[in-house]
């Protein structure tokens, strides 16, 4: 309210210059930075303290900074520790982090399948996209980047899942386990809601297990107790047992964000579907679902972002993703001091990811098609 | 429906139809618990075959053995000597000393942040804004890394940082000064939480006596009489709260309390990144407060800090505090990321000793019921404080 008087204050002074640039900036500036006499003490101090921050870390980040050096000789940057960043480490282990030890003639392919993975999230964001086909869409692309990844076949050389590793990594850990843990998690959603006691008990058990436990524990499940798990001599690799831990963590939390779309759905439809001898998965798959869904996409791409953060935990288990393998390029002596440049350099690329998809969301809340 | 097995059935009892609702869902129920036991069947005969190849003794006896892993960072009295029964312990403890004071940081950081959001000054909101977007759009366990290697890179003992007069910040973590607990200070702070919840139970009669006549029953001077007996306590025993400086000698410091790397650069990423998500919450419990609500209390003639005290907040309250309980458990679960960077807490031992002893199954589901126990006690308490504070519906 004494913002809003304010503003007729300050419009009554400057009435007589009320369309210039000047005079408008000045009313701004009152508004909103210098309304009071507490909000102006706030103001300078912030302007101080983030004048202050900025120059130190452009003096360290650009001034100070050394962008390239030759031949691996790092002496001029360890000289320069602590003042100046040493950027030439991103461009000399550029490649390394990016694609791992993917065979490094071949390493258009894991760039491939990364663009197609970027096509394929743009695609299934557009609204106009949201039909059937979208899932022939995405079997097409996962199947397509599977070929790039491994080749074997169509003349590409075929390389095991173990020099796999960056970036593509990351994205097929979150993709897959996505694409695999919403069905299991609409399933359990159901389940969790259905008159069946035995079906529902055990979608509760298995919701509340996964979700009480840190995923670190899961992991640490996958990688060790997998193989005692299976029949003897039946193994298999690492980052598909990864995989697999990561589709029932996705399920589980999916399925709650699902449970909350069932339940806003009026009994209404459910009753109106049993009049019209709809079964069970008619009315669901046709009637219950699609509203649902709908009802829950911002929460959803939510679980979507941290479920992409949470794919970096791998690097406890020695997989090698985009955090892995940014870890372990700095392993290498002439570069080891120069961790928190490469750490600034992938947390850039997580954030591009998540910060398009929160984005996103925020954009799918204001629009608001269910109302 | 399909369980009422015992009410009085139809007529159409003897007609046993596929098309019958109630016959397709025992079929359902039969079919899908039949899957998942023969699931677990499988997965327990091939773990038990697996195990007796490979010579791996399951059950809990490994407990009672000598444990002989050091731990470096500790409150509980360890030896490497110790059994692993007792390193568990002092994992749960390392953990638990994460979570808890974890929680109340972030909650106390991410409520500034959240009103700073809201703020009608422009610089203060948008950074406030900037803060959270950029600690929610990157990994905990990236920024986790970042804080260590930060840490790594802080000057030695000899010339670390003096922040304020005995508080210093240098590569071996975070000094500070401390006041040697005897057993003194116990009595008092043992009578200091009697008189608390004598205070709670007190004030409780207050407000209901109020609630009977309407007149207003001052609460402090209870308060006051109150906070004497911790005071008369302390003074009878002869407790001494002398503050021990830390001080450098050598190499190291000697005296004061001290924060290791490893526990400081844990508990900077998990109170940061689980601070940027309490603001929203905040916020948004705020903003899903009316309008009118103020404009009603303050048309009333009401003092500002009495509408957002009485009014306001619990209203607020009532929205934060479910998904505020879920960033509690996602606090306590992340603390386990400490395996990343060294820091021991219960999942960092219980993997250490999965590896001496090999009995992978036992070391992980001791992990698994400590953490299930912590969430379930937070859910809990999280659920009777909403209880308390829950809407009243007549």
């Amino acid at each position: 309210m004494t913002s809003a008087a304010d503003t007729q204050g300050s419009r009554a002074l400057l009435s007589h210059s009320d369309h210039g640039v000047f005079a408008r900036a000045l009313r701004w500036l009152r508004t909103n930075l210098f309304s009071s006499i507490f909000s102006s003490i706030i103001t300078l101090v912030l302007i101080f303290l983030l004048a202050k921050m900025l120059f130190s870390l452009a003096q360290w980040g650009i001034w100070n900074a050394i962008w390239s050096v030759p031949g691996n000789n790092t002496g001029a940057c360890r000289a320069l520790r602590g003042v100046g960043a040493c950027w030439a480490v991103i461009p000399e282990k550029i490649r390394f982090i990016l694609f791992g030890s993917y065979t490094y003639d071949q390493q258009w392919r894991p760039a491939a399948a990364t663009l197609i993975f970027i096509a394929l999230f743009y695609l299934s964001s557009r609204r106009s996209w949201w039909r059937r086909e979208l899932v022939l869409v995405w079997v097409a692309a996962l199947a397509l980047i599977s070929v790039l990844m491994w080749g074997g076949i169509f003349g590409l050389s075929f390389v095991p899942q173990d020099r796999w590793g960056g970036l593509p990594v990351t994205l097929i850990l979150a993709t897959f386990g996505l694409a695999f843990g919403f069905p299991l998690g609409i399933l359990v959603a159901l389940g969790r809601r259905s008159k069946l006691p035995a079906i529902r008990s055990l979608c509760v058990l298995y919701v509340e297990l996964i979700r009480g436990v840190p995923l670190i524990s899961l992991l640490f499940m996958a990688s060790v107790m997998f193989p005692l798990f299976m029949p003897e001599g039946f193994n298999i690799d690492k980052l598909l047992r990864a995989q697999i831990a990561f589709i029932l963590y996705a399920g589980a939390y999916l399925a709650e964000v699902i449970r909350g779309g069932l339940q806003a759905i009026p009994r209404g439809q459910q009753e109106a579907a049993d009049a019209l001898g709809l079964s069970y998965w008619q009315t669901n798959r046709l009637v219950i679902l699609p509203q649902a869904i709908r009802h829950v996409i911002p929460p959803l791409v939510n679980t979507f972002i941290a479920f992409f953060k949470d794919t970096s935990l791998v690097l406890i288990i020695g997989i090698f993703d985009l955090l892995t393998t940014a870890k372990t390029a700095i392993i290498d002596p002439a570069w080891q001091a120069f961790s928190v440049e490469v750490y600034i350099f992938v947390a850039l690329i997580y954030f591009a990811f998540c910060f398009a998809m929160s984005r996103y969301s925020r954009q799918l809340e204001t629009q608001s098609p269910s109302k | 429906m399909t369980t009422s097995a015992s009410k009085p059935r139809p007529r159409k009892q003897l007609h046993f139809s596929l098309r019958d609702d109630r016959v397709k869902g025992w079929i359902w129920q039969v079919v899908v618990v039949g899957i998942a036991v023969a699931v677990v069947a499988w997965l327990w005969s091939n773990t038990s075959h697996n195990l007796a190849v490979r010579r791996i003794s399951t059950g809990f006896a490994f407990l009672g053995r000598e444990a002989g892993m050091p731990i470096v960072d500790t409150w509980l009295p360890y030896s490497p000597k110790d059994t692993y029964f007792w390193a568990f312990v002092v994992g749960i403890v390392n953990t638990l000393r994460v979570a808890v004071i974890g929680i109340v940081l972030a909650t106390a950081l991410g409520t500034i942040v959240g009103i700073a959001r809201l703020s009608s000054n422009w610089l203060l909101s948008r950074l406030a804004a900037v803060y959270v977007e950029v600690l929610r759009d990157i990994p905990l366990l990236l920024q986790l890394l970042f804080w260590y290697v930060l840490m790594q890179g802080l000057p030695a003992t000899r010339a670390a940082w003096k922040l304020l007069d005995g508080v210093f910040l240098s590569n071996r973590g975070l000094v500070l000064p401390s006041i040697p607990i005897e057993a003194g200070q116990l009595w008092v702070l043992l009578a200091a939480l009697l008189a608390l919840i004598a205070f709670y139970v007190v004030r409780r009669h207050l407000i209901a006596q109020q609630m009977q006549d309407g007149r207003v029953r001052r609460a402090w001077p209870y308060a006051l009489a109150l906070a004497m007996i911790p005071v008369a306590v302390s003074w009878s025993l002869g407790v001494s709260w002398a503050v021990t400086m830390p001080e450098l000698r050598g190499f190291n410091f000697v005296g004061g309390w001290t924060l290791s790397p490893e526990y400081f650069s844990l508990l900077i990423a998990l109170v940061t990144y689980t601070s940027a998500f309490i603001a929203e919450i905040v916020r948004s419990g705020i903003q899903a407060v009316s309008k009118g609500q103020w404009d009603a209390a303050l048309a009333l003639g009401l003092r500002r800090s009495f509408v957002l005290r009485q009014i306001v907040l619990p209203q607020a309250l009532r929205v934060i505090i479910p998904p505020m309980t879920s960033q509690y458990l996602n606090l306590t679960k992340n603390s386990s990321l400490a395996v990343a960077i060294g820091y021991q807490d219960i999942v960092s031992i219980a993997n250490t000793t999965l590896n001496q002893t090999g009995q992978a199954i036992d070391a992980i589901a001791l992990i698994m019921v400590v953490f299930l126990t912590i969430s379930l006690s937070i859910s809990l308490f999280m659920n009777w404080y909403n209880a308390q504070i829950a809407l009243v519906e007549r």
